[in-house]
């Protein structure tokens, strides 16, 4: 019969939530998407600054400012740390997308992979830049 | 008694209808994003801190200036279509149209506030 179960049919429960133990691959697919989506925080903040350099000095100053005070170190360091995390797991999904590396262990690797090396990336360009 | 079969049902209930053409996209900025985005952290890394004057030389170089560019016109597009596959997988109804439009105007009107200050840092 085509009229069965209209409407009510089981839904795949969200990743994250009672109904599945937390684990490492959902974790790291969720910080993807939340880091991705941050970046516009980072993002709008240099646009900004770059505008009020290209406007005059004043309006430099003030951006500077903003960027330059605690507030904004914190958005660019999380906004590096971010950009690493969004890239390295960027990477994984051109591995995952050749049909390589989807077997549990591979992909546990990779996640672990992307937490220390966009840690490690963090703090060298932290250092470095 | 409902006479219409189980096809005539699914036809067009796909799960969007389309696809891979906004995967193939993703890809391509992503790609370029790989390139672009350690590029444009050492470069604006360099800008960021110093004085106004030096700011004023560091993007009138060509260099910085087309990093920047380019890293702010495919990385909002980007953001774009990334931002649309979240509002799509969390918003249903009115207000996913309405969110997707809003930040696609966020998005282009960043790349081209972001590309006109560049412009002029540069020339």
């Amino acid at each position: 019969m085509a009229d069965v179960n209209r409407g009510k049919r089981p839904l795949s429960p969200f990743m994250i939530g009672p109904y599945y133990r937390p684990q490492l691959n959902s974790i790291t697919s969720i910080l993807t998407r939340i880091t991705g989506n941050a970046l516009l925080i980072g993002s709008l903040m240099i646009v900004w600054w770059l505008l009020a350099a290209a406007t005059s000095e004043a309006y430099f100053a003030v951006a500077n400012a903003v960027l330059t005070s605690w507030f904004g170190d914190l958005v660019m360091f999380g906004s590096v740390w971010a950009l690493w995390y969004h890239t390295l797991a960027g990477v994984r999904h051109m591995i995952w997308d050749e049909g390589k590396m989807l077997d549990v262990e591979s992909a546990d690797m990779l996640s672990w992979a992307i937490v220390i090396g966009s840690v490690i990336l963090t703090i060298f360009t932290a250092i470095f830049v | 008694m409902a006479y219409l079969t189980d096809r005539k049902r699914a036809v067009g209930w796909g799960a969007s209808k389309t696809g891979t053409q906004h995967h193939w996209s993703m890809k391509k900025s992503s790609v370029a994003l790989l390139i672009l985005v350690p590029l444009f952290v050492f470069t604006f890394g360099n800008a960021l801190g110093g004085t106004y004057e030096e700011v004023l030389a560091y993007y009138s170089r060509p260099f910085p200036a087309i990093v920047a560019a380019l890293t702010i016109a495919v990385g909002f597009k980007h953001f774009n279509d990334g931002v649309q596959v979240l509002i799509e997988d969390y918003v249903h109804g009115p207000m996913e149209k309405v969110l997707i439009l809003a930040m696609t105007c966020v998005s282009y009107g960043a790349a081209g506030v972001g590309l006109f200050a560049i412009a002029r840092l540069a020339l």
